[in-house]
């Protein structure tokens, strides 16, 4: 047993060392994954200190969107500044219909208001555009890089790649926004204090309604390059539960964190479960994230880069 | 005269008794609750079989019934969540206070939760093709059927065919077959079956767990694909877990033509959403594809043709919803042999296992039926609830389920014994005797 736990991973890493970069690397781009899904968490919570329990929805929401306007016939270009439009319409509703009656009110009341937006949007969207897979081809094929493959015996996913290349432009736009931006600015103000925000003119439902968009957008990619992934369908919305580790390890006010954070719990998960998954019967890497995230909440509980809050009484 | 007047009235007044009960039975319907999902993670799976059974229940309908008799039914939506399935039972089990008289779970987790209760409630639980493998011994599960065939007797068939593919099963030995496997009571089903099969041929089993609802199997193909290197893999998937392992699978470079599907992973939900790298992928199934049969004619023109469809009407032929329709055919016929020992009545449930324990579809009755060619001949028995059936591998050309293979009969002489023995230890368990009246 305690071979299985101590010797033998590090002794397949040893044999293999090719095959452990190749995990390795495959976390990694897992991970960015997760934290394009993360990073809209970041965004809401970052700017009006709501945690966001609907962002999975909104992912599916938005790519429902895209891929039925885009099967109506509509052009994919055009589907896609729709498919946008739409999210700023539901960051504006949300605003004028669910946020603004609860101005002042305790965190916990509009985490459960977001609570009541995921499953409206769950089912509004199933309702409007069904519940069958629909298939998204966004023509990058998920396939390695075989003359790359052959020449080094590394398999680099071409989609994998792609995605990559899209989360890093849309963090470098996000981080340039948040702390170059007059609004962005404002954001960040907005969080630290309601009132006081208001108190020095920061117009709070302008604020939320575009952080709910900025988000939505956000969502709107993740949900694209997953739906490309796994096709569109409900199962979109279950992937806000891979951003949560992301959340606790990367802290939930920070960009960089949510990167940081996708990048190790991406990587630790894969290497977990392909060198210690046998010695635990397999199929650890969902809770494994989890585990190094409580780990991390023990010892640092505002995350890698979160905002450390000292309270004086 | 008084006494005859009295005489010439009772007996008009038992004439009316009479003829109004008549009436009345004649109004009858046999009552099937529903358990469907239509929303939800595993909607797509759900769709499809449902708009299969409404179909063929009116379809059933408008050609006069089972023998007159007209089929009702409620539906009740539970998201393949098992607690919410249990309570869906429960609210619709009966109508009007008359007991249903079949339940189709639609899933495993929910067919364990069921299997006491449609027993206390004296109802037929038809798991077909998914479920209790060891519920095929009548003789301690005497009301729940698993026809036509078993997760068991799929693997065994599957194995027969890898071992085609590798020039006969004695060349199996030293070779090395995964089993991708949805983490659930489903998904774990058929690992004993593959460990005997596994031992009697000398080939290694790697097993890979993939958790609900498997939306991320990187390092499950990368183990797979870059270290163990199967010779075959075979998927026990539902929902998104099959297409994310056939799109993993291609990511990593393993060939998806040595990947072959359980008949849950079988449907064109599976393929299209993954694509081109779906091409050659390989699947299972105890039934055809498409709506070449005459019964699907005969539905598109009485059912969708009335403008009475529940769904699309491209669905209609897929496979999904062909396999509702052995679903429905198999229950119409059970109700059909219990008619001919009770009467051409709305039957109970007791009575319907009487009628399931002897239905027997002959080829002829399948050509009858419009069915020639769509299934094996079936028949079941008291003591065997999955009676004997065959299997049949498609393959995905991108587009189409093509090329289906020969038929392929389980080996139930590993699988028959393995089924006894293991429904003798729940019937100890249970404190069950089991029926002596069986052989």
């Amino acid at each position: 047993m305690m071979q299985a736990f101590l010797f033998d991973p590090f002794m397949m890493m040893y044999d293999s060392p090719l095959f452990f970069v190749e995990v390795l690397v495959s976390g990694l781009m897992s991970g960015v994954m997760y934290a394009l899904v993360a990073l809209g968490f970041v965004l809401i919570f970052k700017a009006s200190g709501v945690f966001n329990f609907a962002q999975g929805a909104m992912v599916l929401f938005a790519a429902l969107t895209f891929v039925g306007l885009w099967e109506l016939g509509v052009n994919p270009w055009l589907a896609l500044i729709l498919s946008a439009v739409t999210m700023i319409g539901v960051a504006f509703s949300v605003e004028r219909i669910v946020l603004r009656p609860l101005v002042n009110q305790d965190p916990i009341i509009f985490f459960m208001a977001t609570i009541g937006i995921t499953y409206f949007l769950d089912g509004f969207g199933q309702t409007i555009w069904g519940s069958e897979v629909r298939p998204l081809d966004i023509g990058i094929p998920n396939e390695p890089f075989m003359d790359f493959a052959e020449w080094s015996g590394l398999y680099i996913n071409k989609f994998d790649v792609f995605a990559t290349v899209v989360c890093s432009v849309l963090v470098a736009l996000l981080a340039g926004f948040f702390t170059k931006t007059k609004i962005g600015r404002a954001l960040r103000a907005v969080a630290d204090d309601h009132q006081a925000a208001l108190s020095v003119g920061i117009p709070l439902k302008t604020i939320w309604t575009i952080v709910w968009s900025v988000a939505g957008i956000v969502g709107l990619a993740a949900g694209i390059l997953w739906g490309s992934k796994l096709g569109v369908q409900f199962t979109l919305a279950l992937i806000a539960f891979k951003a949560l580790p992301v959340l606790i390890l990367g802290g939930f006010t920070s960009i960089p964190g949510a990167i940081i954070g996708g990048l190790i719990i991406g990587s630790g998960e894969k290497i977990a479960e392909v060198y210690w998954g046998d010695a635990f019967g397999g199929a650890i890497e969902d809770w494994f994230a989890y585990v190094v995230a409580l780990i991390f909440l023990l010892f640092r509980p505002q995350g890698l880069f979160g905002e450390k809050i000292i309270e004086r009484v | 005269m008084n006494n005859l007047v009295k005489k010439i009235t009772i007996v008009m007044l038992i004439g009316v008794v009479f003829s109004l009960t008549g009436l009345a039975q004649a109004a009858e319907k046999i009552y099937v609750p529903m358990l469907t999902y239509t929303t939800g993670p595993y909607a797509p799976g759900g769709l499809p079989i449902d708009q299969g059974f409404r179909d063929y229940f009116k379809y059933v309908n408008a050609t006069g019934g089972v023998n007159g008799v007209m089929l009702d039914w409620e539906t009740c939506e539970y998201g393949y969540n098992t607690g919410r399935g249990v309570e869906c039972y429960d609210r619709i089990k009966s109508k009007n206070g008359k007991m249903g008289v079949a339940v189709f779970p639609l899933s495993t987790g929910v067919t364990y939760a069921l299997i006491p209760k449609t027993q206390a409630d004296g109802m037929v639980l038809h798991s077909m093709g998914y479920g209790r493998t060891d519920a095929s011994d009548g003789r301690v599960f005497s009301h729940v059927f698993t026809a036509p065939m078993t997760y068991w007797s799929q693997v065994t068939a599957i194995t027969k065919y890898i071992g085609e593919q590798m020039g006969g099963l004695n060349n199996l030995k030293g070779k090395k077959i995964a089993l991708v496997y949805h983490n659930s009571a489903y998904g774990k089903e058929p690992i004993k079956t593959l460990e005997v099969l596994s031992k009697k041929y000398g080939f290694k089993f790697l097993k890979y767990p993939v958790n609900h609802p498997g939306l991320e199997q990187k390092s499950t193909w990368l183990k797979i694909g870059r270290q163990t290197k199967p010779d075959f893999a075979i998927i026990f998937g539902w929902g998104v877990m099959t297409q994310t392992s056939i799109k993993e699978a291609k990511a990593i470079g393993y060939p998806v033509s040595k990947i072959i599907g359980n008949w849950w992973s079988a449907s064109e939900n599976d393929t299209r959403p993954a694509g081109a790298a779906s091409v050659g992928y390989k699947a299972a199934g105890f039934h055809t594809i498409g709506k070449k049969y005459q019964l699907h004619k005969d539905i598109l023109a009485k059912v969708y043709g009335a403008g009475n469809g529940s769904g699309e009407k491209s669905v209609v032929g897929e496979v999904l919803y062909n396999r509702a329709l052995v679903q429905g055919v198999i229950l119409t016929e059970a109700i059909r042999a219990a008619q001919k020992k009770y009467g051409n009545i709305a039957i109970n449930g007791k009575q319907l296992a009487w009628g399931y324990e002897h239905v027997n579809l002959t080829s002829s009755r399948l050509n009858e039926l419009g069915l020639g060619g769509f299934m094996k001949p079936l028949k079941i028995t008291c003591a065997n609830h999955e009676g004997a059936n065959n299997l049949l591998i498609h393959e995905w050309d991108g587009n189409n389920w093509v090329n289906p293979s020969k038929w392929y009969t389980p080996m139930y002489d590993v699988t028959r014994p393995m089924i006894e023995s293991s429904a003798a230890a729940y019937a100890k368990e249970k404190g069950i005797t089991p029926r002596s009246n069986c052989n």
